[in-house]
Order: C-alpha cells, then structure tokens, then sequence
C-alpha cells in the first residue's frame, strides 16, 4: 500500500473539490450520484428516517411491537448481538495478521477494520435506538456502575473497543488527510492496540452469550447453555472470516474501475487461506455446540419441532460451510468458498437471532413478530452503514491498489 | 531476544491498561447481605378467598388507577406499568371443592436476578428484603424483564421517558414500621407477614402438621434460591398461575460464573497473544536481531 506524498491542494475550494467530490466539479459529483444503487438507498432512508422521528417523538411503543413479555426485539437481535458478531473481521484479521504473522491478510485488513468499526458505530446507534433513555447510556459508566452485571462488562469492551478500532482505522484516514508525522506517531502503537483489541473483543462476544446464560427457563435447552460465552466467541471468528470474504469481494467488484491492477492483489490467495481457518473454525464450533447438547443431557428434544430447526442451523449453517470451505481450499474453489462464507455468516445470524429472539421465550403462545417501522430502521441503520463504507472507501486509501486521486489524469 | 524494551513497555501498557478495567465483581458479592430479620410473606391460599382487597390496598398505596372491580377469572391477568398485583383464579379446586386464588407480585428473590444484572444498579435489593428501583438511574435496556423468571418488571412503552414498574414491596411503608398494603388489607390471613426465617418456619409446621393438607412444598423456599414471597396452598401450585420452570438456585450465580472468565482473559490474553507474536517474528528472521516495528506497514 505504498503511495506518494504529494503536494497538498493549493486552495480550500480544491481540496474540498479533490477529498469530497472525487475530483469532479461539485455539479457532475452530484449528478454521478444518480445510480439506480442509489436510489434504492434514498428510498430506504425516505422510509426510515421518518420511523426513526417517530420512535424518539412517540416512544418505544408507537413505532415497534415490543411488550411486557418479549422486552427484546428486532433491534437488540439484529443491530445490537448480531451487529457485534459480524463486526468480527476486524480482530480477527488483525490478530491473524499481526499476532500471527500472517502478512498474506495484509491487503484485506484495512477495510476488516473499517467494516468492523463501521459495524460497532452502528451497534451504539441501534442501541440509541432501543434504549428506553438513551441520553443515560453513561450512567454506567460514570454514576452507578453495576458492577455484577454482564452489560457492564459489555459496555465498558465496546466503549473501549470504538476508541481501539477508531486508532486502528486512523492510519488511513492520516494518510488520506496527509496528516503523516501524526501517522507516524500512531503507527507506533500498532501491536498494543491489536492486542488490547483481540482480547477487549474475545470478553464482550463471549459476553454477549453471558447475556442468556442467566435465563434457562425462558431459552430453548436446545440453545441453553452454561457454555453459551464460548459458543459465542468462537462462532464470532467465523462470522468474522465469512464476513472478510463477502466484503473483500464486493469491494473488490464494486470499486473494481478504481483500482490500480498493478497492485496485483491476491484476493484468491486471500480468500482460500481464510476459508481454511473457517474449515477449522467451524467445525470446531459444531463439536462444542454438541458437547453442550451432551452435557444438557437433552438428545429427548431432537425428534421435535425445535429439534429439527436446531438441526438446520448446525448441520445446514454450521457444518455444511465447513465442509464446504475444506473443498474450496482443495479445489482452490474460489468461488465455492464465498458460498461457504454466505452460509458461514447467515448461520451465525441465525443463531443470534435464535438465542436472542426465536428461541428464547419459547414457552410463550404469542410470539414477537417485529412491526414494519422496526425493520426500517434496522433497514436505515444498516444502509447508513454501508453508504458511509462506501463512501470512505471511494476516498480513503483502504482497499489495496487505491489509486490516489492526484494520479488521475 | 526478540522482545525489546519498547515492546515490552507497550505490552504491559496493554495488560495493564485492560487489567486496570472495572472488573465485574462476584455477581452475589455486590447484592447486600440480607439481614437475619429480612422481611417476607407467607401467602396460605388455603385462606384467599379472591376478594382481590389486596389488589385495591395497592392501587391506592401505590397512587395507581383503581383495577376493575369486576373481573372474570377465567383467563389469567398479569401485572402490568400501572398494577404491581394481581389476584388469579387457579386452574384446580382443591379437595373440598373450593375455587382456589393466588396472588401475583414481585418475589423481592434473595438473590434477584434483575439487581445483578442491572447495569446501573437501578434496582437493588435492600437488607430488609424489598427490591427497590431508582427511577433516576435506569436507562431503559430492559435486561431487567429478559433475566427475571417471573416475569416481574413491566416497562412503559407508551412513554417518552419510560421507566420499569413493579411491586416496591411497600418499602417505605416497611420503613416506618408498617406491613405492606395489601398485607394489611386482607381480611382472611392469607397474607402473613414477618421474617423470611420465621414465616419458612411457620409453613413448614403448617404443612407437617397438616399432612393431606397441604402440599409438601413451599413455593419461593428454594425458587430462584428463595424469595421472599412464600406460597403455600392444597392444590398444586403450578395450577396456581405461579410461574413455572423456577430453577432451584440463584440466577446470579449463573451470571457470576458465566463472568468467572474474565479476569482471566485480561489477564492472560496480552501476554498470550504477545508471546505467539514474538514467536511468529523469529520464525520469519531466524538470528535476526530486534526490529523496528515500521517494517510491519505497507
């Protein structure tokens, strides 16, 4: 990721010109943006900014199908436990990359992480959103902490954890700015970070599952475990290498005409050496979803309902991927093993979802379905994500063979 | 040696700096310690009769709107933002043929789930037994109604500044030296109230001096690790509307031991993960001496 210092722009007006609007003329900028892509994206968020209005106007109850017996819904399922777990790529390819030593990942790291920020950033909007009084979300850390609680441990990770992931990322935003001897100084404090970052995010994915350790009567013994801390931890690396691969190659399609070829990326090499580890990964997780099943002692709850839906997820989303992620790597498959990465990462929704939202309060007649407005701002949230990754991507120096605009002819 | 002073220093900055966190501390340790005179309610539904007085004693005591006076008991009601007790009609008659009723509210556990898992420990279990809530601290995460097992704590979704209600156990009732409303109001004894020790006494001898009586078990005795609301009855108590799939033991020290890995990880992680990197260095530059870490980027 080598690039030139050059001279800095000689007038605001340009800089603006050449950092924001991608060298264009602020009128062409604008029309460019008039994709079909984009119009999709305006109309999500014509839609949803209105329900986000709505739910800080009218309260939790006007905009969403909460109640007294499911106070969990579509927000803490998807944006808040799922949102972390597929955040994942960010500690994992830097741990692979700098405690391991692996400089194949080198290429894809950069946006693992900001992918893995962007995700946190949009973990602590979705909690804004659910919290019934957001603006006291620092009373635990500054007024009353409860100590004993799981959340606590899970908001002090997380909090520390953005500011890791916020230094992580700052290279490329210095760069990009032409900030260099602040780059420098970061570049300094790379190893402490990663490894302040590997193990704030071992404690708070493995904390999110803490979260129904506590709630045995209300979660199927299907998904119940006193292990469910490990399950999550573990299933989180293998949400973060699906997650590395179906991003590295939708970027890679995406800003494909933008990028310089000579920068001769092997993002095969990349993509089969990650779905080795997910091989592995994930067959290690069914072993010890099946060592919690072993211990519960519940085989009874096989033959039914739940059984066959829990059978699904593990042999379906869990197993499957691994196997197939095993044949890609044989078969130098590339394609077999972003599959395996799509299965890899719905399989860990699932089971979030599962755990969270599906599964739990299971003895209940009535069940959740979440209300149209809560899927939009889900909807919202995410495409807020994704433009703002687009965005930053188109401009900062993140994938490898970014070309520098001050290149372009 | 592949470690040289600026790694180490920075090392120990990361072990220090995470080992330096708040640590959650042992889930029980910061519930206070119950008193030996902590409060509690034996309920004898053998003596409820459904009148539903303790219903409207808690209404008024607690400046909420007056229940329906009229109520069909066919169908289970649940305690709700704006009524912290409601009386049922359970599913079986007992012996004699009579309607049975149990009355629902906060179970103030021992050991509540709810206090351990509240993130600014805007509930609290006092010494003297009731769970209090402090309405200027919670901010709305709910994890108080995901992890009790009754299903106490109610929210209200209606509200712009919504907050947690359920029953206060008449706390301040308690402090001025008075038994809570709907105790008083019963006008049966179906409601006695006194210390946990003695009322679990005072059920024991009611059900052994009363054998085909009453069934052998005290609801709240060991739920949950106990409660402090202790129900007695002739009939099943599942048939009762009493929640159900109760584990016999704490929830917080399902929390607590849930939590007992984390000193280790902050602890042992850093050094850990340092040492596979140093490692993985002098396997890429065998004999090569220190680096500089600028290598690493682009």
């Amino acid at each position: 990721m080598s690039e030139q210092v050059l001279a800095r722009p000689d007038s605001a007006a340009a800089w603006v010109r050449e950092k924001l609007f991608l060298g264009l003329e602020p009128r062409t900028y604008v029309r460019s943006l008039l994709t079909p892509a984009n119009l999709v994206i305006a109309a999500i968020l014509a839609a949803g900014l209105p329900c986000l209005v709505l739910r800080f106007a009218k309260g939790l109850g006007a905009v969403s199908n909460l109640s007294q017996s499911y106070p969990w819904g579509l927000w803490v399922a998807f944006d808040v436990v799922s949102g972390v777990a597929l955040a994942a790529g960010g500690y994992t390819v830097a741990c692979a990359v700098f405690v391991f030593g692996q400089k194949l990942y080198l290429p894809v790291l950069r946006a693992a992480i900001l992918t893995g920020f962007l995700g946190y950033v949009l973990v602590l909007l979705g909690l804004l959103v659910d919290l019934g009084q957001p603006w006291r979300l620092p009373y635990q850390f500054f007024l009353t902490p409860g100590t004993t609680a799981v959340m606590y441990e899970v908001g002090w990770c997380v909090f520390l954890y953005l500011i890791v992931l916020a230094l992580e990322f700052a290279p490329a935003a210095l760069e990009w700015l032409g900030l260099d001897r602040l780059r420098k100084l970061l570049g300094g404090l790379t190893t402490g970070i990663i490894v302040l970052g590997v193990t704030l995010s071992t404690l708070h994915q493995s904390s999110l599952g803490a979260f129904f350790v506590m709630t045995p009567g209300k979660l199927h013994p299907l998904w119940y475990s006193p292990f469910l801390p490990v399950f999550f931890f573990i299933s989180s690396i293998a949400a973060g290498i699906g997650m590395v691969i179906f991003e590295s190659w939708v970027s890679h399609h995406a800003f494909d005409s933008r990028l310089d070829r000579k920068a001769h990326v092997d993002l095969d090499g990349i993509t089969l050496g990650l779905s080795k580890a997910g091989a592995i990964v994930l067959f290690a997780y069914f072993f010890i979803r099946l060592q919690g099943l072993a211990a519960s002692g519940r085989w009874d709850l096989l033959p039914t309902g739940w059984g066959a839906w829990w059978g699904f997820e593990m042999l379906v989303l869990v197993l499957l991927p691994s196997f197939l992620f095993a044949a890609a790597v044989r078969r130098l498959d590339v394609r077999l093993a972003r599959a395996a990465a799509v299965l890899t990462v719905l399989g860990v929704l699932v089971n979030r979802f599962n755990v969270s939202l599906i599964a739990f309060n299971w003895t209940l007649p009535n069940r959740y379905v979440p209300a149209l407005a809560e899927v939009l701002i889900s909807l919202t949230l995410v495409t807020l994500g994704v433009v703002i990754f687009r965005w930053i991507v188109g401009r900062m120096p993140v994938l490898p063979g970014h070309v520098d605009l001050r290149h372009h002819s | 040696m592949p470690l040289d002073r600026r790694k180490l220093l920075k090392l120990a900055a990361a072990a220090g700096a995470t080992a330096a966190l708040p640590g959650p501390g042992g889930a029980r340790a910061a519930l206070s310690r119950p008193s030996k005179d902590a409060r509690a309610v034996l309920v004898d539904t053998t003596n409820c009769v459904g009148c539903r007085s303790c219903e409207m004693a808690c209404s008024e005591a607690n400046k909420l709107p007056e229940p329906a006076s009229d109520v069909d008991f066919e169908s289970a009601r649940a305690t709700g933002p704006n009524q912290f007790t409601v009386v049922n009609k359970g599913a079986v008659k007992s012996p004699a043929g009579d309607d049975r009723f149990a009355k629902t509210q906060c179970m103030h556990c021992v050991e509540p789930a709810c206090a351990a898992g509240c993130v600014v420990r805007a509930l609290e279990k006092t010494e003297n037994g009731p769970v209090i809530y402090h309405a200027n601290r919670c901010l709305g995460c709910r994890y108080c109604m995901v992890a009790c097992p009754f299903g106490v704590p109610k929210y209200e979704y209606g509200k712009a500044a919504p907050i947690v209600r359920k029953c206060t156990f008449c706390a301040e009732r308690q402090a001025a030296g008075k038994p809570p409303a709907c105790v008083e109001a019963c006008p049966n004894e179906a409601l006695v109230f006194g210390s946990r020790a003695e009322l679990l006494v005072e059920a024991k001898k009611r059900v052994y001096a009363n054998p085909g009586k009453y069934v052998p078990h005290i609801y709240g005795e060991e739920e949950a690790g106990g409660t402090s609301w202790l129900y007695i009855s002739d009939v099943p108590l599942e048939s009762l509307r009493l929640p159900g799939l109760i584990e016999q033991r704490s929830y917080p020290e399902m929390a607590e031991r849930a939590l007992s890995g984390v000193p280790f990880v902050i602890t042992l992680w850093p050094p850990f993960l340092v040492g596979l990197w140093a490692m993985s260095k002098r396997r890429k530059a065998p004999g090569a001496g220190p680096r500089t870490e600028e290598e690493h980027h682009e």
